[in-house]
């Protein structure tokens, strides 16, 4: 007789997906934590300058003259020197709440102008472009998580097509794109099931795994309608940060994932209160409220880190834009953030002060924040970090007093 | 009993009664004796218009911008579309699917994508840089790939300038590396390939002055603007190469061609591709020993690929890419299903038009598509695909038409007893016999 699998059986449960549910708990003093890591990589390049504004260097409004960011009231106060784009009350409301941990001047050690070299080095976190070896830091981080010695290493999770390469790697990692087909019903699914079980176990393991993410999604029509937060207008960054925030709160989801947004690259009109740049920035806010959201339950042991490959020049130029720089912003999010607080070796904007006469000089190496947020987060050893996570780092000494 | 390899491994599936009686290879040799280049009248723009079309959104957009209104042009994703349907006729009527293969195979060697302006052009470096080639000397592909304005523009070519050129000194601008290290990292020699940053340096060089003027009489086409070249000699590999404007490059990609790295990384890549990851380790040296005795004669190369046993004894091992996929099912079904339509069909699939992740490509492991959300998309979209089809289509025809005795037991009876037409069109769509190749 014809066994077909039932829906129970297909939406087995996300635990063999991520392979953690058995993993040990990460110690600490304030006693077992189970963290959790997101990283938002923004490509194109995020003019920090006009996303945290430094509004109290005397040089700045000379350098953006002319610019919206000029304007009464385009900023939200943080602190004496900056003030935050005010599309971005939901972060701003993170900052107040001492989640919000924000870093400027921030770069790789990346000083050339091409994104694919610079989002290489970002995702690869190595220290100059080594070619060949396509892997990435978020996917060694997998590797070094604690974990029982005959345990598969967990896996991560990617909202998108493909595995980027920030989590490229050994490790295994689960991709999830949002769908814009109505989801297969479950007697296919069990049929198809089947006919693989008897021809093709591989795609018989991909399909029930990739049954029980969906199903995930599936269980409440709710979360993947449209949210509210998608405003008129504006890029949807909600759907993706929904999804990945809902998987990645259940007991058995994913302990770390990536997920990446486009548009930054804003050399025309660049706009940065009410054109494209605002648009971003608003879009971007509207998916970080989500996350937090989403992720509530387990905010408290939970780190979303935003991050880009560089910043933008500080002059506006030809086209009210700007181009490719250097020194940007870098967040950290959660519960157990220290935020309410700008880190920021202000290097000033003055002519002299700037990296070749352009951009923001970098003061802060960004492997330097992301070393420390995982020795203090995720308990990862000083020693690994420096060798394997951000390969020859040994000698830049991870940033302290972030998480915890 | 697999299926025959002018469907699978060579090739795209068949329309329903089009298969061969024997392995297939026969048919595949066949294909690889015929010319590759397409008539002209397909009515997509050549290089002229593609770069008349990137100019004209440029001024429009500029002038739009000054009067305060919506910019009207063009769209590049209105000539994308055109183009990826134009690939899915040409797949669905043509009896030489071997070589829309090579096609997306070579395409893929020599990735271009979405940036700036490359979508213009992007057909034209098919039908002009790589067809014509795909079947002849791999230098002359390398060259025409190298210096095609979808290529430079997609790697940044046509704003590197030399430093001491007329134009560096003037506007004080400089080298971009990145074609110079595609082109011996991934076009010819492979990472593996003993070049140093140097050599990449050096190439950087020799490339400045192949751009896409922004106006003027030589603006039609590929150009060489020696006031950007970099003066100089250059020295790549230890050879050097003297003092000569566009001469440099042209001599730079025959002795890279010829190069033994070069026909290694090449082949692998071939192997890999058709073979999967489990060919015998023997078949990629024997085929770089043909590579470097024809001086890269791809049509050798390649027929000793087809004829290698191991194209006939190994079982389909690859899932097919989503491009693949969506062309085999719509020469299975005998033309494109109106919805969902195709650039949704590919983006939903993780393969959209001109969007690979990097220069490197679409990724060529054997179960690079076999993710669990990828392969749960594939079943998604099959059902999408088949709610949309002509009522009297039956898949179990189909299925025997196109299969016959290679068709498994299981499949056979899982499509006997589908529910309806439409599961019944899912379940052979995602069939083993059509996912894999």
């Amino acid at each position: 007789m014809r066994h077909l699998i039932g829906r129970r059986d297909v939406l087995a449960g996300l635990g063999s997906l991520f392979a953690w549910s058995y993993a040990p708990r990460i110690s600490s003093a304030a006693g077992a934590r189970d963290p959790r890591l997101l990283v938002v990589v923004l490509r194109g390049g995020l003019d920090g300058l006009s996303a945290v504004v430094p509004l109290g260097d005397p040089a700045y409004t000379a350098r953006r003259a002319g610019s919206e960011m000029a304007q009464a009231g385009a900023t939200l106060p943080l602190d004496d020197m900056f003030g935050l784009n005010r599309n971005m009350p939901a972060l701003a409301e993170m900052y107040r709440a001492r989640e919000a941990l924000i870093l400027h001047a921030v770069a790789t050690p990346y000083r050339e102008r091409s994104h694919f070299d610079a989002q290489a080095l970002l995702e690869s976190g190595f220290p100059n472009l080594m070619r060949g070896e396509r892997t990435g830091w978020l996917n060694r981080t997998l590797q070094q998580l604690p974990r029982g010695e005959r345990l598969p290493p967990p896996r991560g999770l990617a909202i998108s097509p493909m595995v980027p390469l920030i989590m490229s790697g050994a490790a295994p990692v689960e991709t999830w794109q949002r769908q814009s087909f109505r989801y297969a019903d479950d007697d296919t699914v069990a049929r198809l099931l089947d006919l693989y079980e008897a021809r093709d176990p591989v795609l018989a393991e991909a399909l029930r795994r990739g049954a029980a993410l969906d199903g995930v999604m599936q269980a409440d029509p709710e979360a993947m309608a449209t949210p509210a937060a998608r405003l008129a207008g504006l890029p949807d960054f909600t759907t993706d940060a929904a999804a990945a925030a809902r998987i990645m709160a259940r007991p058995d989801g994913p302990r770390i994932a990536a997920i990446s947004y486009g548009g930054w690259d804003t050399h025309n009109d660049q706009g940065p209160v009410q054109g494209q740049l605002g648009r971003g920035l608003a879009a971007l806010d509207a998916a970080l409220g989500a996350l937090r959201s989403g992720l509530l339950p387990v905010w408290r042991d939970t780190v979303v880190a935003v991050v880009t490959e560089f910043g933008r020049t500080v002059r506006v130029n030809g086209s009210r834009g700007t181009d490719h720089g250097v020194g940007t912003v870098a967040l950290l999010m959660g519960g157990a953030v220290r935020g309410g607080r700008v880190l920021a070796d202000w290097p000033g904007l003055a002519e002299h002060q700037l990296h070749q006469g352009r951009d923001l000089m970098p003061t802060t190496d960004l492997r330097a924040v992301m070393k420390g947020m995982l020795a203090e987060h995720l308990g990862l050893e000083p020693r690994l970090l420096g060798r394997d996570t951000f390969p020859d780092s040994e000698a830049l000494r991870p940033m302290q007093g972030l998480v915890g | 009993m697999t299926a025959p390899v002018s469907l699978t491994r060579f090739g795209l599936l068949a329309p329903p009664g089009a298969s061969p009686r024997g392995d297939g290879r026969d048919d595949v040799l066949a294909q690889l004796r015929q010319p590759t280049t397409l008539p002209p009248g397909h009515g997509l723009p050549d290089l002229v218009e593609g770069l008349r079309l990137h100019r004209a959104r440029a001024v429009e957009v500029a002038a739009a911008r000054r009067e305060q209104r919506r910019p009207d042009f063009v769209h590049q994703q209105e000539i994308s579309a055109a183009e990826a349907d134009f690939r899915v006729t040409l797949a669905v009527n043509t009896r030489l699917p071997l070589h829309e293969r090579l096609s997306l195979h070579w395409g893929n060697h020599f990735t271009i994508g979405t940036p700036l302006s490359t979508s213009y052009v992007a057909g034209d470096m098919d039908r002009t840089a790589i067809r014509p080639h795909m079947l002849g000397r791999f230098a002359d592909m390398l060259r025409a790939c190298t210096t095609h304005p979808a290529m430079l523009t997609y790697l940044g070519n046509d704003r590197s300038v030399g430093p001491n050129s007329p134009v560096g000194r003037r506007q004080r601008r400089g080298l971009n590396e990145n074609l110079g290290r595609e082109l011996l990292e991934l076009h010819s020699l492979g990472v593996d390939g003993g070049y140093t940053q140097e050599d990449v340096v050096e190439t950087a060089k020799i490339l400045t002055g192949w751009t896409i003027p922004e106006r003027g009489p030589d603006g039609a086409g590929i150009v060489f603007l020696a006031d950007r070249h970099e003066p100089g000699a250059r020295t790549v590999l230890g050879r050097r190469y003297p003092e000569g404007g566009e001469e440099q490059l042209l001599a730079l990609v025959e002795d890279l061609a010829r190069h033994p790295a070069t026909a290694r990384h090449v082949t692998r890549r071939l192997v890999r591709h058709f073979l999967g990851d489990g060919a015998p380790p023997d078949v990629a040296p024997a085929l770089a020993r043909v590579f470097q005795a024809t001086e890269g004669d791809l049509r050798a190369v390649t027929e000793a690929l087809v004829a290698h046993p191991a194209s006939l004894s190994l079982p389909p091992a690859k899932l097919r890419p989503p491009m693949e996929l969506v062309l085999s099912v719509a020469r299975m079904m005998g033309g494109r299903p109106a919805r969902p339509t195709l650039m949704n069909s590919l983006r939903a699939l993780g393969q959209p038009w001109l969007g690979a992740p990097s220069p490197a490509g679409w990724p060529e492991e054997d179960q690079a598509w076999a993710s669990p959300d990828a392969v749960k998309s594939r079943l998604d979209w099959a059902l999408q695909l088949a709610g949309g089809r002509d009522p009297r289509f039956d898949a179990r025809e189909v299925a025997e038409a196109v299969f016959g005795r290679w068709l498994s037991a299981e499949t056979r009876r899982t499509l006997a007893r589908a529910a309806n037409g439409g599961q019944a069109l899912a379940l052979l769509v995602m069939s083993p016999e059509v996912q894999r190749r």
